[in-house]
Formats: structure tokens, C-alpha cells, sequence
């Protein structure tokens, strides 16, 4: 049991921080942060990173990952963080990517797998269905063979980013027989198919990210498909314990909380600072102490994934506590902001109350609910530990 | 990185666990708490055999000289087989104050004894108006010559009725709540003016009350130097408190084990309890809860040498607080009416845990604490 850090990973995360450093990170946030610049300022920050070379660490090296082991990942991703630099939009280079180099056609390696490391193309996830949410297999949306191309008609929900994307993939029914896992099928996309049309879905704070995606009569190559037809239900599970994992969050938590410590030191009542407040202090250090153990929870995953285990369902446990904490962090936050927690940004002539952080605080919470029902509720969460971890 | 277990720390988890299994039952352990002393002078020579009773005490005192993790994993079994023995009064606060704090002749003439499990000890801290801050102390030890004389009393001493040899924090300079002027003598229980009142916990263990009127000590008989012994009784219970935690970890990974167990075979509506999703997301809370505590005492093993080491300490002694007292609960509701009784092992691992909690500071204490070191007052 050792948790120190060898000479070459101290090196390494010198590496890292000196890199964050000198990025330009100040530029990239002000566009990211607008709704009509976020796209280019996410793109621009991610070939910032490809050209680092830094983009993809857990992709297979001859496609151009790092071979960084677990320690490493963990030193990155903290000094990202502390450095307050944007994560990546993980649909290609975290979610897709994995899918097409691990069950994809040597030509759909080589067409598509450059494209995303360069941030060439913007992906987008099409699971979810109106019908088909934590009942995934329940999906609908139908691709019939015509040819060599296969025609899709249906419909996707929660798609978030499909008003920037490129290319979306899909689970989608090829077949009705059997169990409803069986005749799932995983196709890719190019958005600018005809029949497609995107409509946006505007959130509980005011933001547009999510969509639905129609589709009509779409043609989509055979050569798009990964792998198997009905195979689909497969490859998409192997990669969800890997997102589940991503989920939990723990450096942002980190400084998330460090924020509010900072915003409890500065906001006062009765000439005291609610740093000071005794209710607050106990809300803080609870959510500090759950903090402080998920940190080591994903160490213990890590260390366990270096030794060649997992990640298995235990994933789900990062899952759940990881949104819990970051949901407490923002409720914390919103009770913080007390009044001004509620006023609309938007609607100030100035922009500039006297007070930063409300209205991000409010933001926060309200799309904040989101955490605990994306990537598997937690109550489906809660299902598969139950089932795979405890037997029950 | 790595959580791997040593090779003796899997050999030292591997006996406790094979002996807890093979001769040390419910029913035996019901037997010893039964006995005057709350324990058995004969299995406690086993241990001493086994060569637990060495594993933290330092190698130049003749012990097995083993890190946190080391008693961690023992205490743990100790934990899963509710095992009711001094463990932590005798060895860990006893045997960790001598071996940090007693001149070296003191130190074989007790330790020597302790390791062969032929001496009992105890530490004498906590006072009625003090709770869990240990540099609050009323009792005061006044110089005469080379001699100091005690006055005051101490409370629930833990393994106080049954200890040969008692460590006492007494004041000899200073005001009430400083922690310097706190001095730490040795004093044997036979001692003319120390006067023993005895009684029992709810986990079955006896402790007492000590008072000493006008008893009179030797300065041979100081750990550390005069005055100086708050230090060493905070990091000797800080040890303490890592090794304490293991064992309720083990309590909670039982419960929550017996637990699942249970479900899967009480039926009721024709079919087994566990199929029910509420109770199985239950215990799915209670599962999460035993490896975020495992994570808090891997943490504080890992960084008991940094300066991450206090504040791993506290969250990690609120959340054996809180979680162990969460999964106490759930355990006794699952079990249905069998939870609530005397029979059933689940209630007496329950007040295990509760006593847990009231030991070394509580859950609320050492979130207070966390709150010190996170936030400015």
C-alpha cells in the first residue's frame, strides 16, 4: 500500500503543469463560454491539445495514445483542473473513438479515427429515444437494408451538441427477433444526410444543448456500420463502464469546492463571513469528507485497472457518488448566492450586479440535475450494482 | 501506486481470519463477554502467541515494529469476528505509550510482560466535563521532592477495572484546556490512593472510573518529560484511532454481508426478500458506504506521515461514525423483528459500532475538526 509518486511521474506532472501554464487558456474560455463562439473555441482548444499530443492518452498507441498508466491519468487530469482548463467534448475522442478502434473496419479506422483526433469532425451520441430512456434496449428508431445502404426512419432525444455536429452514432433496430438487446445495430452518420433535421431542446436553465434528431428516410452506407449487424447492444455496453468512470468528476469536484470556500469567505452576514456559519461549515466538510474518500475510491479503480481488473460495475459506485457530491457543491453554492442565486443574468442591462457568482451558481444546480440521470440514472445504477456487484 | 496488501500483511490477515473462523464463534465470544472480565485470559495468551500483541510496537522494544496498515488489516478481522479482547486499551494505547514515551529500563520491565500477554494496561484520559478533548484536564499532579501526588478522577477508562499498570494524563502546569503542562505518569492499579469503580459498556467490555486521592508517584515514573506529554498521547491515539476505524470497517463489511445473505433466504410473498428493489437499493447504499469508508481508511493509512495525515484522520472518523451507525440500522431493519433481538449477532455488532463512535471523538467532533483545518473561524 503506497500511494507516493515516483521521480519520473513528479517529472511528469511538472511537464503537465508547465504546459497548462503557458496555454492560452484565458482566450479560449471567453469563447467557449459563448453560446455562439462555443464551438470554435472548443475546437481550437482541442487541436491546442492534439497538437500537444495529449488528446487521446488512452488510445492505442499506433493511434496515436500516450500509454500513460493509471498514475499518470490521474496526474493530468488533476493539473487540468487545478489549471482551470476546459475538459473535451468526449463523444468523439472518449466515446466513439474506443467503439471504432476496438470493433471498427481497418478502412473506418483510417477514415475516421485522424478526423477526430484533429477535431476535424464534431460528434454527437444517438442513444436515447422519447420511448427508449433508462429502458435503452426499448429503442425504436429502424434502419432496413435497401442495397448497400441501410434506410433510417425514427427519432433521438437528448443529443447533446447535434446542432454542431458532423457526424452522429447510433444505436438503431435492425431486427425484431429475439431478445430486444439482439437486434440492435451501431451506424454512423454524416449529419448532413438528407432527411435529417435537428430540433434544439432548450434546458431548465435557459441553454441550448440538447436536441432531438429526426430522421426520414435516411441513407446511410452499409460500410458505416461497426462490425456485426445486431451486434450493436454489445459494443456499446463495453464502453459504458469507461464512461461511467469519466463521470465521476473528482478533480472538478476538488475545485468546485474550492470556489465555494473561497465565495464563503467572501460573502458575510452579521459581520461575520459564512465561512464562519456554523450550518455551512457542517454541509461543507461533509461534502469535503465524501470528496476526500471518492478521490481515494477512484485510485483504488485505477490501481485495480493497472493490474489489468476492470473497469467492471464497480464503476457505478463512481457514478453515483461522484454526481451526488457534485450536486451537493451546487446546492451548497446556490444557498450561498442566497438571492442572488435567482436573478437571470441575461436580464441586467450591465451584466454586472456586484455579484460573480450567482448566476453561474444557479446554472449550475438547475442543469446540474442533470448528472444524476445522464449515463444511467442512478437508480439504474443502483440496478446494476445490485445485480452484478452484490448478487441480489 | 498501489493498494496491494505485503506479503506479511496478507500472512498476519490470513491467521487472524483463520482463527476467528475456526475457534472464534459467536457463542465463544458471547462466553467471554460473560466472564468477570469481560474477556479471556486464555485466548489472550493466543494472541500473544500469534504474535499480535507485537505487531505495533517498535522493534527496538522487542516487538514486530508494524506500520498503520499492518494493525489495520488485524484489527480488521478483529472487526468481522466482533472479537471482545483489550486490543485497543492494552496494546495500542498502553503498549504504544510506553514504547513512545518510557525511559528504557521502564519500558522492557512493562512491555516485556504486555508482549508475553501477562500484563493488562489501560490509559486514564477522559474526565467527566472534558468529552473528547483530550488536553482538558482537571486532575493535578503536585510536586514533593522527587515525588508528585494525584488528585481527581477519570472516566471511562477503557479495560481501567482489569489494568495492572495504568497510564494517567494529569495536569502540572498550565490551565485547564492547554495542551502543554499535561504530564503522563505510570501508575501501578495497586497503588495505595487509586480507587476503581467498575462497570460495563454496551458492547459487553468492562471499564471503570479511577479517582486518586493524594496518591503519591515517583518522577521516574514520567513518559516523555513534565509537562510535555500532550504530543505524545495525541499521536499514540491517533494510531489508535486509524486501528480502531479498521475494525469498524470490518464490522460494516460484515453487516452488510450478513445482511445481503439474509435477504437472499428470508421469503416472504414467495419469493426472497432481496428481490424487492427497495431494500436491494438499500444495500447498494450500504455496499457504497463500506468502500468509501475503505477508501477514507486507505487514505489515512497512506498519508499517516504527511501533512494530509490529520485531516485523513477526521473524515475518516466521521464517516466511520456516521456510516457505521447508517448500516447498523439498516442491517437490524432488514433482519425484521430478528434484528431487534439479544439472539441474533447483528445487534451486537450494532453497539459495536456505536461505542466505535463515542471513542476518541465522535462523528460530529472530528467534523468540527475538519471544519478547522478547511475553513477559517
Amino acid at each position: 500500500m503506497d500511494i507516493s509518486f515516483s521521480a519520473e511521474e513528479l517529472a511528469f506532472r511538472d511537464q503537465v503543469r508547465e504546459f497548462f501554464d503557458q496555454a492560452p487558456l484565458e482566450d479560449v474560455k471567453v469563447l467557449i463560454a459563448q453560446e455562439s463562439t462555443h464551438k470554435k473555441g472548443t475546437v481550437q482548444w482541442q487541436k491546442h491539445l492534439a497538437a500537444q499530443g495529449w488528446i487521446a492518452p488512452n488510445w492505442p498507441i499506433e493511434h496515436g495514445g500516450n500509454g500513460w498508466s493509471p498514475t499518470q491519468m490521474y496526474i493530468y487530469e488533476n493539473e487540468r483542473v487545478a489549471a482551470g482548463a476546459p475538459d473535451i467534448v468526449p463523444f468523439g475522442v472518449k466515446m466513439v473513438a474506443p467503439v471504432i478502434y476496438t470493433f471498427g473496419s481497418e478502412e473506418q479506422k483510417q477514415r475516421f479515427l485522424p478526423r477526430i483526433y484533429a477535431s476535424d469532425d464534431w460528434w454527437c451520441q444517438g442513444y436515447s429515444e422519447p420511448g427508449a430512456g433508462s429502458d435503452l434496449a426499448a429503442l425504436k428508431t429502424s434502419a432496413h437494408l435497401d442495397g448497400d445502404s441501410y434506410i433510417v426512419n425514427g427519432s433521438k432525444i437528448w443529443t447533446t451538441g447535434a446542432h454542431h455536429a458532423d457526424w452522429i452514432f447510433c444505436l438503431v433496430r435492425t431486427s425484431n427477433e429475439g431478445k430486444p438487446q439482439q437486434g440492435i445495430s451501431f451506424l454512423l452518420i454524416d449529419m448532413t444526410s438528407p432527411g435529417i433535421s435537428v430540433n434544439p431542446i432548450h434546458s431548465i436553465n435557459g441553454v441550448h444543448s440538447l436536441n432531438e434528431v429526426y430522421f426520414e428516410n435516411v441513407r446511410v452506407p452499409v460500410a458505416n456500420r461497426i462490425g456485426e449487424e445486431n451486434m450493436g447492444w454489445t459494443y456499446a455496453k463495453a464502453l459504458l463502464a469507461h464512461e461511467r468512470t469519466a463521470i465521476a468528476g473528482v478533480a472538478d469536484s476538488k475545485r468546485g469546492l474550492e470556489q465555494l470556500r473561497q465565495y464563503a469567505m467572501q460573502e458575510t452576514q452579521s459581520g461575520r463571513t459564512m465561512a464562519q456559519d456554523a450550518v455551512f461549515r457542517s454541509r461543507f466538510c461533509t461534502i469535503e469528507m465524501e470528496l476526500m474518500a471518492l478521490e481515494y475510491t477512484e485510485l483504488r479503480v485505477l490501481a485495480a485497472q493497472a493490474n489489468g481488473q476492470g473497469p467492471g460495475a464497480e464503476s457505478s459506485l463512481l457514478k453515483i457518488k461522484g454526481t451526488e457530491i457534485q450536486q451537493a457543491i451546487q446546492e451548497l453554492a446556490l444557498d450561498l448566492a442566497g438571492g442572488y442565486g435567482s436573478i437571470i443574468g441575461d436580464s441586467l442591462a450591465t451584466g454586472d450586479i456586484g455579484h460573480e457568482f450567482g448566476d453561474q451558481a444557479r446554472h449550475d444546480f438547475m442543469y446540474g440535475r442533470a448528472s444524476t440521470i445522464y449515463g444511467g440514472s442512478n437508480e439504474i445504477q443502483k440496478n446494476i450494482t445490485a445485480k452484478h456487484v452484490l448478487g441480489l | 501506486m498501489h493498494f496491494n496488501l505485503s506479503e506479511e500483511q496478507a500472512m498476519l490477515q490470513d491467521s487472524a481470519a483463520r482463527f476467528i473462523g475456526q475457534q472464534y464463534s459467536f457463542e465463544a465470544r458471547q462466553r467471554h463477554v460473560a466472564l468477570p472480565e469481560g474477556f479471556d485470559r486464555a485466548t489472550w495468551e493466543k494472541f500473544a502467541e500469534l504474535g499480535w500483541l507485537s505487531v505495533p510496537i517498535s522493534e527496538v522494544s522487542g516487538g514486530f515494529g508494524g506500520s498503520a496498515a499492518d494493525t489495520m488489516v488485524v484489527m480488521e478481522e478483529f472487526g468481522k469476528g466482533l472479537v471482545a479482547a483489550p486490543y485497543i486499551a492494552t496494546v495500542l494505547l498502553f503498549g504504544g505509550l510506553i514504547d513512545g514515551g518510557a525511559p528504557p529500563g521502564a519500558k522492557n520491565s512493562l512491555l516485556e510482560p504486555l508482549l508475553a500477554g501477562q500484563l493488562q494496561g489501560a490509559f486514564a484520559y477522559q474526565e467527566r466535563q472534558s468529552r473528547y478533548d483530550m488536553a482538558d484536564i482537571k486532575t493535578t499532579a503536585v510536586r514533593e521532592g522527587d515525588r508528585f501526588v494525584l488528585n481527581g478522577e477519570k472516566t471511562l477508562v477503557l479495560n481501567g477495572a482489569t489494568a495492572d499498570q495504568v497510564v494517567v494524563s494529569a495536569r502540572t502546569s498550565g490551565n485547564q484546556f492547554d495542551a502543554s503542562g499535561i504530564t503522563l505518569f505510570v501508575i501501578d492499579a495497586n497503588t495505595p490512593g487509586l480507587h476503581k469503580t467498575a462497570y460495563r459498556l454496551m458492547d459487553g467490555q468492562l471499564v471503570a472510573n479511577i479517582a486518586f486521592n493524594n496518591l503519591s508517584v515517583a518522577d521516574s515514573r514520567i513518559l516523555c518529560e513534565e509537562g510535555d506529554g500532550y504530543w505524545l498521547m495525541k499521536q499514540v491515539v491517533n494510531n489508535t484511532i486509524l486501528a480502531l476505524s479498521a475494525e469498524g470497517l470490518g464490522i460494516m463489511e460484515k453487516l452488510t454481508q450478513t445482511t445481503r445473505e439474509y435477504t437472499k433466504a428470508r421469503k416472504q410473498f414467495g419469493v426472497p426478500i432481496s428481490s424487492f428493489q427497495v431494500l436491494q437499493h438499500r444495500m447498494v447504499d450500504m455496499f457504497m458506504a463500506c468502500e468509501q469508508t475503505r477508501s477514507l481508511l486507505y487514505r489515512a493509512v497512506c498519508s499517516a506521515e504527511s501533512v494530509d495525515a490529520e485531516r485523513s484522520l477526521n473524515a475518516l472518523k466521521t464517516m466511520i461514525g456516521r456510516e457505521g451507525r447508517a448500516i447498523g440500522k439498516e442491517a437490524i431493519q432488514l433482519h425484521g423483528g430478528m434484528g431487534i433481538t439479544d439472539e441474533l449477532d447483528v445487534g451486537h455488532y450494532v453497539k459495536r459500532l456505536l461505542v466505535i463512535n463515542t471513542l476518541f471523538g465522535d462523528a460530529d467532533y472530528h467534523l468540527q475538526k475538519l471544519a478547522q483545518s478547511s475553513l477559517p473561524e
